[in-house]
């Protein structure tokens, strides 16, 4: 049900911004999140942006999934 | 050492743990990842009602059934609600016999539909936690700002804090711990769960930030705390998503609510304030439903609270199955049973 993914927000026009994710773009609305500005990732929820994602942590997370799908490991702070 | 060893170490010679999940986004990723396998014997994980649709009453999906047969109306949902059962019928029955019922991925979408269809009646079944109510809520300030006349709300949802206090004062549900729901935090923040007072882990959805979550929880346990901590940091504040609250209590007020299997818990659902009582079809267009009480040995009540495992259920994976499901946990693709029949590999331990 809570289907949420995280996305860069590459354009906004009103309250209506376009998402992008590994090269699939969306629309979703920031009437939940209106302090959200273009080049920041946020998360998107049924149509919605609802939180920005903090950079690092989201780049972390990247890493650690890369790492459990085989690259070699880069992430030794956890 | 690796985040699985840290789990071992943490968990040698403490007695039994059992930690609930209560978010079925997490139920499903941790039987994706296989991680009740590589547990520790004495660690065990089970599910609490943490998916909206498995929560959702007979008596909602009757109600939806009825406004469906009204001829003029579209039904809008998300697609996880079709094949939930009412006392009679379920929406994917009445889609086949006629009824106008609509797939949408966003509420926003209902917006769409109610304007291209300004003949008819557009009724958004809004069901979800704290993470979907939000969206429902903008989507009628919006169809407010547009005008829009023809859509309406059949609202179901509910709120998960009040939930957790009920099933904390339930002797028969025996949890050391929580693994709380991401998503819901993102909303809510982390502060609405420190009542709980027995340890609590906002976890993410990925396998290694549950297992993140999970030694957070032990390490909890091994130092005698019990405490609302967060493994979510890249989304989740302590304070949640203040425009999405204050939308959120501009447009519902709290109510108490019925949980399928679970009764009723006072003010953990939310019913549309008088001011948007024009989008409120109860309010518009109220019907009478009967809803009939079903005599099946289905046991998804208890499942919910985690005191039995859907394998101790007489009719799982044999009379009930995804594609004829008896109880909502079955049909959700985020419900319990549902996960340990796709992930048990028939071999449901």
């Amino acid at each position: 049900m809570c289907l949420a993914f995280p996305a860069k927000v590459v354009d906004i026009k009103e309250s209506l911004a376009t998402v992008e994710r590994a090269g699939v773009k969306r629309s979703a609305s920031l009437m939940l999140l209106p302090e959200a500005k273009v080049g920041d990732y946020v998360l998107v929820h049924a149509g919605f942006a609802m939180q920005i994602i903090d950079e690092e942590e989201l780049k972390l997370r990247d890493a650690l999934i890369a790492e459990m799908n085989g690259a070699p490991r880069t992430v030794f702070s956890l | 050492m690796s985040l699985i060893e840290k789990i071992f170490a943490l968990a040698a010679g403490k007695k039994n743990l059992r930690f609930m999940e209560v978010c079925g986004t997490h139920t499903v990723a941790i039987f994706r990842a296989g991680i009740r396998n590589i547990l520790p014997s004495n660690v065990e994980l089970v599910s609490g009602p943490g998916c909206p649709v498995c929560v959702t009453n007979d008596d909602f999906i009757d109600k939806a059934v009825a406004y469906a047969k009204i001829s003029g109306t579209i039904i809008a949902t998300f697609g996880d609600m079709l094949k939930v059962p009412g006392s009679f019928s379920n929406l994917a029955e009445e889609s086949a016999a006629g009824a106008d019922v609509r797939v949408i991925y966003s509420p926003l979408d209902c917006i769409k539909i109610a304007a291209e269809n300004p003949d008819k009646r557009v009724i958004f079944l809004a069901v979800g936690f704290e993470t979907t109510a939000p969206t429902a809520a903008a989507t009628i300030l919006s169809a407010q700002k547009l005008g829009l006349t023809n859509l309406y709300f059949l609202s179901a949802q509910k709120l998960v804090p009040p939930a957790l206090k009920m099933l904390l004062a339930d002797s028969a549900v025996k949890v050391d711990g929580f693994l709380l729901p991401g998503h819901v935090a993102v909303v809510t923040g982390t502060k609405i769960f420190e009542f709980l007072k027995i340890p609590a882990v906002v976890a993410g959805f990925e396998p290694e930030e549950i297992l993140l979550a999970l030694i957070n929880l032990l390490r909890q346990i091994d130092e005698g705390r019990a405490e609302v901590c967060n493994e979510y940091k890249s989304v989740v504040k302590a304070e949640g998503n203040i425009s999405a609250q204050k939308i959120l209590a501009q447009v519902y007020e709290t109510v108490d609510a019925q949980w399928r299997g679970l009764g009723t818990i006072p003010n953990s659902g939310l019913r549309v304030r008088d001011e948007f009582a024009d989008f409120d079809i109860e309010k518009v267009l109220p019907l009478e439903v009967k809803s009939v009480k079903k005599n099946t040995a289905c046991r998804c009540g208890e499942v919910l609270r985690g005191i039995c495992k859907p394998t101790d259920c007489k009719l799982f994976g044999k009379a009930c199955q995804p594609l004829h499901a008896v109880g909502p946990c079955m049909i959700s693709v985020e419900g319990v049973c549902a996960a340990w029949y796709k992930y048990g590999g028939f071999k449901f331990e």
